[in-house]
C-alpha cells in the first residue's frame, strides 16, 4: 500500500517540475536564482513578475520567487511590507475582497493561480492555510478536521476516522485530544487550538502550506512545538511561512526571503541570507537598524 | 539542509486512498453547484424584500398622489361628497407627536445616561436596559389599552393629552437606546481629560458627553418621531379622534393615523380617497425622518 | 517674573473646597435625576402589567380559567373566551416565521457575503426602511393590493394543487376570499422580515473574519462557510433576532385587523378568517361600555398578549445578551 502511495503522489511532484523548468521568464531571477538554485529543490510555486493592488495602491512590485518543493521559504520584513499578502495571493484568499487584484503569474501544476477562471476551491485544497490567531470552528475536534476532508472527498466513516487520527498525529495533537475527540474545539489551549487548525490543514492533504506568523499569539512553548512540526512537515508539504521573529526564520527556513515596501530585496539560503547578505537594507533589517 | 533527499522522499504517510482527482473534481463541482443555487435563492430572496417597499411605495404613490391637493391641508374633515380635507388630523398629529417627543425625550435621555454612565455592572442598570429593551418591542396597542385604563377611564374620557401620554411611553425606550449606545462609544479617556480638570461628573456628562454624542442623540430622536408619528393602536383607546375641529388636548384629538384607519374602511370613495392621500403623506414623513435620522448619524463618522 | 506671579494672585486655596461642596449637589442631583428616572422605566412596566391584570380581572374572575381555552365570543348572552383570539395571534405569528426566517436568512447572506460592496448600503438601509413603515400602511396595503392578488390568483393555485394533497390537504382549503389567517401571517410575515434580516447581518458580521478566511482557507464555498462556520458562530443570536421578530408579529395589531377576516372562530384552514388577540381588541373596544364585562374580557386579552410577548421579548433580549455586550 505504501508504494501504491508512493508513486502515485510522486507524480504531481514531478509533473510540476515542467512548469516551473518551461517558465521563460525564469531567466528574470538572476544572480540571487542562481546562488539559491544548488541547494534548492525544484519549485512547488513559481512566482513571476507579480503585481498587487489594494485598489490603487500598489503592494506587491513586481514579486519574482520560487516555493521550492518541500522546503520551507521563510518570508520576512517589517510590518506591511507585504510579505502576508504574498501569501494571502498564494491561496487567493484576497478574491474574498472587492478592489484587491493581482496581476502576473504564479505557476503551480501548469496553472496560473491568479488567472480569473481559476476553480478558487480546487485551489485551496491543493494551497492550504494556517493563520496568525488560532481559529477553530465552533464544533468538536473531530468535526474540526473532518470539516475539510468532507468538503473535498467522499470517504467512508472508516477512512474519514483514519485520516483524522492521520492528521492529527502529524500535527502532534493526538496524544493530547485521542480521549476527547467529541468535545467541542473551542476548550482546547491555545498551542493546541494552533496544532488543531494545522491538523485541519493537512488534513485535506494539499501540496503546499502557508502560514502566517502561525506563533505570535503563542507562548514560547507552543512556538518551540509549532517550529519542530514545521521542521517535520517539510517532509510532505511545500512550505512558506511569514514571520516577524528572525531567530524563527533561521530556525526553520531553508530559504529566506526579505521584503521591504512591497518589493522583494533579497531571496537565499537561510544560512546565507543570516550571515551573508547581500543588499544593504536586508544587513540594516537582519542588524536590528529598521523594522 | 539536505535537499535532494527530502525531494526523493515518497510522501507513504498520508493514508487511504490516494486522492481520487476526478471524484474530487465531481464533488467540487456538486459543491459549487449548490453554492450558486442557493446564492441565487438568496439573491432572490433580496429582490422580494427590496419588491415589497417598491410596492408599498408604488401603491402610495399611484393612489395617494392623485388625492393630494392644497384643499387636503387646508380644509377640515368633512362628511363624504363634501370635499374635506385633513387639516385637523394633521394638526392633531402634529401636536401630540410633539409633545409625546418633548416629554419622551429628557426622560429617555436621563434613563440613557443612568444607564451609560451612572450604572455600571449593577444590577439594578441591567434590569432596567432590560425593561427598556423589551418595552422597545412591546405591542403598542397594550401602551394604549394601559394609559386607557390609568388615564381615560378615571379621568373622564378620550383625551388628546391622553394621546400624548401614550405616545411619549413609545418614545422613551427609543431615545434610551440610542443615548446609551452613544455615549457608550465615548472614549474613556476623554471623560477623564475633563475630570481632570477639575469638573464634576455631572458637568463632564452634560457639557461634554453629552455634546459629543449630540447627533446620535438627535438620530434617536428622530427614530422616534418617525415611529410615533405613524402609530395608530395606542390612539384608538387615548386620543380616540374626532372629526371635528378641535385643538384642546382635554378632548378627543383628531390625529393621522386614525383618521386614515376609519376612512380607508369607509365605503366612500372621496374619504378612501383622502385615506391614500393621508398614507401617502405619512409614509413620506416617516421614510424622510429615518434617511434623515441616518444622514446625521453618517455626517458624525 | 510675571509667570510666577500669575498662580500667586489667584486665591485659589480658599475657593477651592467652596466649588467641591457646590459642585457635589450638583453630581447628587444629576445622579439622583437619572437613578428617578430609571426607576420610572421599572415603574412603568409594573403598572403596565398591574393595570393590564386590574382591568382584566372581572373577566378572570367571571370565567376562571376556561377563559384561555374558551372560544366563545357572545357579546348577547355576555360570555367570553380567549381561544380563538390565542389561536389565531400564535398561529399566524408561526406561519409568519416560517416565511420570514427563509428570506431575511437570504437577504442577511446577501447582505454580508454576496452583495458587491457598493449595493450592501443602499439595499441594507431599503430593507431597513420597510421597518420604518407604518402598521397601518401595510394594513391598507395588504387590503388593497394583496388580498386582490390573493383572492384571483394565490389561494386558487394552493387550493387545486397542495389542497389536494392527503393530511395536509385540509390546511388549504375552502373559498378563496383573500383576506383570512393565511393572508394575515403573509403580511406579518413582510413587516417582521426587516427585523430579523438587519438582526441576522448584524451578526453575521460580528464572526471574525479570520474564521471565514480559515474556512475558504479549506477551499469551502460561500454557502458551506455561511452552513458550516457562521451559522454554528451566531446560532444563538440568530435565535434571539427570529425571537424578535415573533415579538413582534404577536403583538402587531392594524396590518392584521386590515385582512385576517375578524370572525371568531377556529377553521381547519389556514385560508379562513380568524382573529388575533390584537386584532380582536382593537375591533371590539369602540363597542364596549366603560365597566362591562366585555371591556373587562379585552383587557384581560391584553394582560395574556402582554404575557406572551413579554415573555418572547425576555426570551430574545437573553439570547441576544452576548451580540449587545460585544
Amino acid at each position: 500500500m505504501n508504494q501504491n502511495l508512493g508513486t502515485d503522489t510522486a507524480a504531481p511532484a514531478a509533473a510540476t517540475q515542467a512548469p516551473a523548468t518551461a517558465q521563460p521568464p525564469s531567466g528574470t531571477f538572476g544572480g540571487m536564482a542562481a546562488r539559491s538554485s544548488a541547494l534548492m529543490n525544484k519549485a512547488r510555486i513559481a512566482i513571476r513578475d507579480l503585481d498587487f493592488y489594494y485598489g490603487t495602491n500598489k503592494a506587491l512590485k513586481s514579486i519574482s520567487l520560487d516555493l521550492p518543493d518541500r522546503q520551507v521559504t521563510g518570508m520576512i520584513g517589517p510590518s506591511g511590507c507585504g510579505k502576508s499578502t504574498l501569501l494571502r495571493v498564494l491561496n487567493r484568499m484576497y478574491s474574498l475582497y472587492p478592489g484587491q487584484r493581482a496581476e502576473g503569474q504564479v505557476m503551480l501544476d501548469g496553472q496560473n493561480i491568479v488567472d480569473p477562471d481559476m476553480d478558487l476551491n480546487a485551489l485551496r485544497a491543493k494551497v492550504g492555510m494556517v493563520f496568525q490567531k488560532p481559529t477553530p470552528f465552533p464544533m468538536t475536534i473531530h468535526e474540526n478536521i473532518a470539516f475539510g476532508i468532507r468538503l473535498h472527498e467522499k470517504l467512508s466513516r472508516a477512512e474519514i476516522e483514519e485520516r483524522v487520527e492521520w492528521a492529527l498525529t502529524r500535527a502532534a495533537l493526538w496524544p493530547e485530544v485521542k480521549d476527547r475527540l467529541h468535545s467541542s474545539a473551542m476548550g482546547l489551549s491555545g498551542g493546541q487550538q494552533q496544532r488543531l487548525c494545522i491538523a485541519r490543514t493537512i488534513a485535506v492533504r494539499p501540496d503546499v502550506i502557508l502560514f502566517d506568523e502561525p506563533t505570535s499569539a503563542l507562548d514560547p512553548i507552543s512556538t518551540l512545538k509549532i517550529e519542530e512540526l514545521i521542521d517535520e512537515l517539510k517532509q510532505d508539504f511545500t512550505i512558506a511561512i511569514v514571520t516577524h521573529n528572525m531567530q524563527q526564520a533561521a530556525r526553520c527556513a531553508d530559504q529566506v526571503a526579505f521584503f521591504y515596501l512591497g518589493e522583494l530585496v533579497e531571496v537565499a539560503p537561510a544560512a546565507d541570507l543570516f550571515t551573508a547578505p547581500r543588499q544593504k537594507r536586508t544587513q540594516e533589517y537582519i542588524t536590528g537598524r529598521f523594522g | 539542509m539536505s535537499a535532494t533527499t527530502a525531494s526523493a522522499a515518497p510522501r507513504s504517510s498520508i493514508p487511504g486512498r490516494a486522492k481520487d482527482q476526478r471524484a474530487s473534481v465531481a464533488l467540487g463541482r456538486r459543491r459549487a453547484r449548490v453554492d450558486a443555487i442557493i446564492r441565487i435563492l438568496c439573491t432572490v430572496a433580496t429582490g422580494l424584500g427590496l419588491l415589497f417597499l417598491v410596492s408599498i411605495l408604488a401603491t402610495l404613490v399611484v393612489k395617494g398622489a392623485g388625492g393630494i391637493s392644497l384643499s387636503v391641508f387646508t380644509e377640515v374633515t368633512r362628511p363624504p361628497g363634501s370635499h374635506g380635507g385633513l387639516l385637523n388630523p394633521i394638526i392633531g398629529s402634529l401636536i401630540q407627536v410633539t409633545l409625546a417627543t418633548l416629554i419622551g425625550t429628557p426622560i429617555g435621555l436621563l434613563v440613557g445616561t443612568y444607564l451609560a454612565e451612572y450604572a455600571g455592572n449593577s444590577r439594578f442598570g441591567h434590569v432596567v436596559r432590560f425593561v427598556s429593551d423589551v418595552l422597545l418591542s412591546a405591542p403598542s396597542i397594550l401602551i394604549g389599552l394601559f394609559v386607557y385604563q390609568l388615564l381615560v377611564l378615571p379621568f373622564g374620557g378620550f383625551s388628546g393629552w391622553a394621546g400624548v401620554v401614550a405616545l411619549a411611553i413609545i418614545v422613551i425606550p427609543v431615545v434610551v437606546r440610542t443615548t446609551e449606545d452613544m455615549l457608550r462609544l465615548i472614549p474613556n479617556t476623554l471623560r477623564e481629560a475633563v475630570i481632570g480638570l477639575g469638573a464634576p461628573k455631572w458637568k463632564m456628562i452634560v457639557l461634554v458627553c453629552w455634546r459629543a454624542a449630540i447627533s446620535g442623540i438627535i438620530t434617536g430622536v428622530l427614530l422616534a418621531v418617525a415611529r410615533v408619528a405613524g402609530e395608530t393602536a395606542p390612539l384608538l383607546f387615548t386620543s380616540l379622534g374626532n372629526l371635528n375641529w378641535s385643538l384642546s388636548l382635554s378632548q378627543p384629538m383628531s390625529s393621522l393615523p386614525i383618521t386614515i384607519y376609519s376612512y380607508a374602511g369607509s365605503p366612500y370613495e372621496d374619504w378612501i380617497t383622502l385615506a391614500w392621500a393621508g398614507a401617502l403623506i405619512i409614509t413620506l414623513g416617516v421614510l424622510g425622518l429615518n434617511i434623515v435620522a441616518r444622514a446625521v448619524l453618517r455626517a458624525r463618522r | 517674573m510675571a509667570q510666577v506671579a500669575v498662580p500667586e494672585a489667584f486665591p485659589a486655596a480658599p475657593a477651592r473646597p467652596a466649588t467641591r461642596r457646590g459642585s457635589g449637589t450638583g453630581d447628587a442631583v444629576f445622579a439622583t435625576l437619572c437613578r428617578a428616572a430609571a426607576a420610572l422605566v421599572l415603574l412603568l412596566l409594573g403598572a403596565i402589567i398591574i393595570e393590564l391584570f386590574l382591568g382584566g380581572l372581572p373577566a378572570f374572575k367571571a370565567f376562571g380559567a376556561a377563559f384561555l381555552t374558551s372560544t366563545e365570543w357572545d357579546p348577547v348572552q355576555d360570555l367570553y373566551g380567549a381561544g380563538v383570539p390565542i389561536y389565531g395571534t400564535i398561529l399566524t405569528a408561526i406561519l409568519a416565521l416560517l416565511m420570514a426566517v427563509p428570506l431575511a436568512f437570504g437577504i442577511a447572506f446577501f447582505l454580508t457575503e454576496l452583495a458587491p460592496d457598493w449595493m450592501r448600503g443602499p439595499v441594507g438601509t431599503a430593507i431597513e426602511l420597510l421597518a420604518a413603515v407604518p402598521s397601518i400602511i401595510f394594513g391598507m396595503w395588504g387590503f388593497f393590493v394583496i388580498v386582490p392578488v390573493m383572492a384571483s390568483t394565490i389561494q386558487p393555485a394552493i387550493i387545486d394543487t397542495v389542497g389536494e394533497l392527503p393530511l395536509i390537504g385540509d390546511l388549504f382549503q375552502g373559498p378563496p376570499f383573500g383576506t383570512g389567517l393565511f393572508t394575515a401571517a403573509l403580511i406579518l410575515a413582510i413587516m417582521v422580515l426587516p427585523f430579523i434580516a438587519a438582526t441576522m447581518r448584524d451578526v453575521f458580521l460580528q464572526v471574525p473574519g479570520v474564521f471565514k478566511e480559515s474556512a475558504y482557507g479549506l477551499g469551502a464555498t460561500r454557502w458551506e462557510v455561511m452552513r458550516r462556520v457562521v451559522l454554528p458562530y451566531t446560532r444563538i443570536s440568530v435565535v434571539g433576532g427570529i425571537m424578535l421578530g415573533l415579538g413582534r408579529a404577536l403583538g402587531e395589531t392594524m396590518a392584521v385587523t386590515f385582512v385576517i377576516g375578524n370572525a371568531n372562530r377556529i377553521t381547519a384552514s389556514v385560508f379562513g378568517p380568524g382573529n388575533t388577540i390584537a386584532s380582536i381588541v382593537a375591533l371590539e373596544f369602540g363597542e364596549s361600555a366603560a365597566g362591562s364585562l366585555k371591556l373587562s374580557s379585552l383587557l384581560a386579552l391584553g394582560f395574556l398578549l402582554f404575557v406572551i410577548s413579554f415573555a418572547v421579548l425576555a426570551l430574545s433580549r437573553w439570547l441576544l445578551r452576548s451580540r449587545l455586550k460585544g
